[in-house]
């Protein structure tokens, strides 16, 4: 019987304790966001370190964001050209192909994409810089590391991704205009006027956006917080820089649920 | 201790704990201005943690750190940084940013807090880098450098502000002979001219013997002795005899504590080894 009531407590105190860590990390989390918001400004006063980030995670990201969005873009239009072609609208297939890249394909997979390419690697480095001291030297030497790593690293990423998403989606359209105005031969004019007048700019392109930029800060605060909390060995590291790909892309499919019921329906 | 010594850093009472283990119980010391100090004990006993207590990075669960009068956790972010900018300090690992090349890692505290021109911080530099002896490494990346010379270039960076003080993270650990010889003459030689304040952590007994003006020994938590070196050398007795003259056994028992040998051999129930 005691034995019982001991596993019974044993269990409860391990879901206290799991839930207490769990709200602890929570509080970090928000504490640090906080901080890194407050620090925000600061980054206009050091352009160049902005720059070599928005370099690192933008243009870095470029040659995966092109070849997927140009791969992405072929897809579709063949799968819409295959269905619609049975109904005699193959001409819609250019409204089929931008609509579903401007409204959820584009900011989805690109940012997926960027947690996989930008965010893994952005904390790779933060853990590094930590467990090599790095981290600790530069506030030794009176440089605050909010100010001089993190808040250029967090604005570069929420700038860079609707930038690579935009080229994205225009890879994703002209990957389907090769694919069925060139080969399967859907009139050229029939194409781009359908796209043209179907696609609305406030509606399917902002909206669109305003997900990616979304989907930045995400990725971003994901990257940042599970870098500056590894634990510092290499095993801490890449245990980090996994939870960063799993949960950023989670955190992407489920924040991509709630924006599309609130701006679609 | 020496009436006449003015303390830079004081530390009161100091009590400082990592998750349920106490890492510092109790602790006060002082270190006084212009010497070198040297805060000694085995590997495990939070030295590290107690320069980063000092710069501020960590804060102690009850106590006080006074730098030059001022209560260390008790001044805002901004002050703070402003206190470390006349702190140096050398981490164990060097700590070069890897992605700067040996000149820019000097350069880089003078190019962050000073607006000098380019042709006097370059002056600035070489001057720095000629001070450690890698004047000629200046293009050199931090990969390139063995450890001893990563070590020297923190060391130049480290003093790139003009520190009024300087901490060393374990300076010798990992060296072979000659590193630890240049290190040495550096610590001394720098600390003399640059009339810098200089808190060594170390376990390595005969460098510190060479350099150091006081030496305060912790081991589990509790400062065990304090004084200058030659007090130091003349105990014969207890912890401090064993930890300075390196003996196996004495106060820090060569066996892990456990029942009896005998015991342990005879005893037919064999969970009592688990």
């Amino acid at each position: 019987m005691s034995l019982l009531v001991n596993k019974v407590q044993n269990l409860l105190q391990s879901l206290g304790k799991g839930f207490l860590s769990n709200v602890e990390a929570f509080g970090r989390g928000s504490l640090f966001m906080w901080s890194l918001l407050l620090a925000i400004p600061s980054v206009f006063f050091r352009f160049d370190l902005l720059l070599k980030q928005i370099y690192v995670a933008g243009v870095l990201s470029l040659p995966i964001i092109l070849m997927a969005g140009l791969f992405i873009g072929m897809v579709l239009s063949l799968q819409g050209y295959t269905i619609l072609v049975k109904f005699s609208a193959e001409e819609a297939v250019g409204t089929m192909t931008a609509l579903s890249l401007l409204r959820e394909i584009g900011p989805v997979v690109g940012g997926l994409l960027f947690a996989g390419r930008a965010g893994s690697a952005l904390t790779a480095e933060i853990g590094l810089m930590r467990s090599t001291e790095q981290i600790s030297a530069l506030e030794m030497m009176a440089v605050d590391p909010l100010k001089f790593v993190y808040a250029p690293r967090f604005l570069a990423m929420i700038i860079a991704l609707p930038l690579l998403v935009l080229i994205f989606n225009a890879l994703g359209v002209f990957g389907g205009y090769l694919v069925s105005v060139s080969w399967l031969g859907v009139d050229s004019g029939a194409f781009w006027s359908q796209m043209s007048s179907e696609v609305d700019w406030r509606e399917d392109v902002v909206n669109g956006m305003i997900k990616s930029v979304a989907f930045g800060f995400l990725i971003a605060i994901v990257a940042l917080f599970q870098g500056v909390n590894a634990i510092p060995t290499s095993e801490g590291v890449s245990n980090a820089t996994t939870r960063t790909v799993v949960h950023a892309s989670l955190g992407i499919l489920g924040l991509d649920f709630v924006l599309t019921s609130v701006m679609f329906t | 201790m020496t009436e006449s010594t003015e303390t830079l850093i004081e530390i009161k009472n100091l009590t400082f704990s990592r998750g349920s283990r106490k890492i510092f119980d109790d602790i006060t010391l002082s270190i006084p201005k212009g010497k070198i100090t040297a805060i000694m004990g085995p590997s495990g006993s939070g030295k590290t943690t107690l320069l980063k207590l000092i710069a501020g990075q960590l804060k102690p669960d009850s106590g006080k750190v006074t730098v030059e009068g001022l209560n260390v956790h008790q001044l805002s972010r901004k002050k703070i940084y402003q206190l470390r900018r006349k702190m140096g300090m050398l981490f164990q690992s060097g700590a070069l940013l890897t992605d700067l090349n040996v000149f820019d890692n000097v350069a880089f505290p003078l190019r962050e807090h000073t607006k000098l021109p380019e042709e006097m911080l370059e002056a600035l530099v070489l001057m720095k880098l000629q001070a450690v002896g890698l004047r000629g490494a200046k293009h050199l990346m931090p990969s390139e450098l063995s450890g001893g010379m990563s070590r020297r270039v923190a060391l130049a960076r480290g003093i790139a502000l003009d520190p009024e003080m300087i901490f060393y993270d374990e300076p010798f650990v990992g060296q072979d002979p000659i590193t630890k010889g240049v290190l040495v003459k550096l610590i001394k030689t720098l600390n003399d001219s640059l009339d810098l304040t200089s808190v060594m952590v170390s376990h390595d007994v005969d460098e510190v013997m060479m350099i150091a003006d006081y030496i305060c020994v912790v081991s589990e938590g509790k400062l065990i002795a304090q004084g200058t070196k030659e007090e130091m050398l003349k105990e014969s007795t207890g912890y401090v005899n064993q930890f300075i003259k390196g003996l196996p056994d004495g106060p820090v028992p060569f066996h892990f504590p456990t029942v009896s040998y005998v015991e342990d051999l005879t005893s037919s129930n064999k969970s009592s080894l688990l």
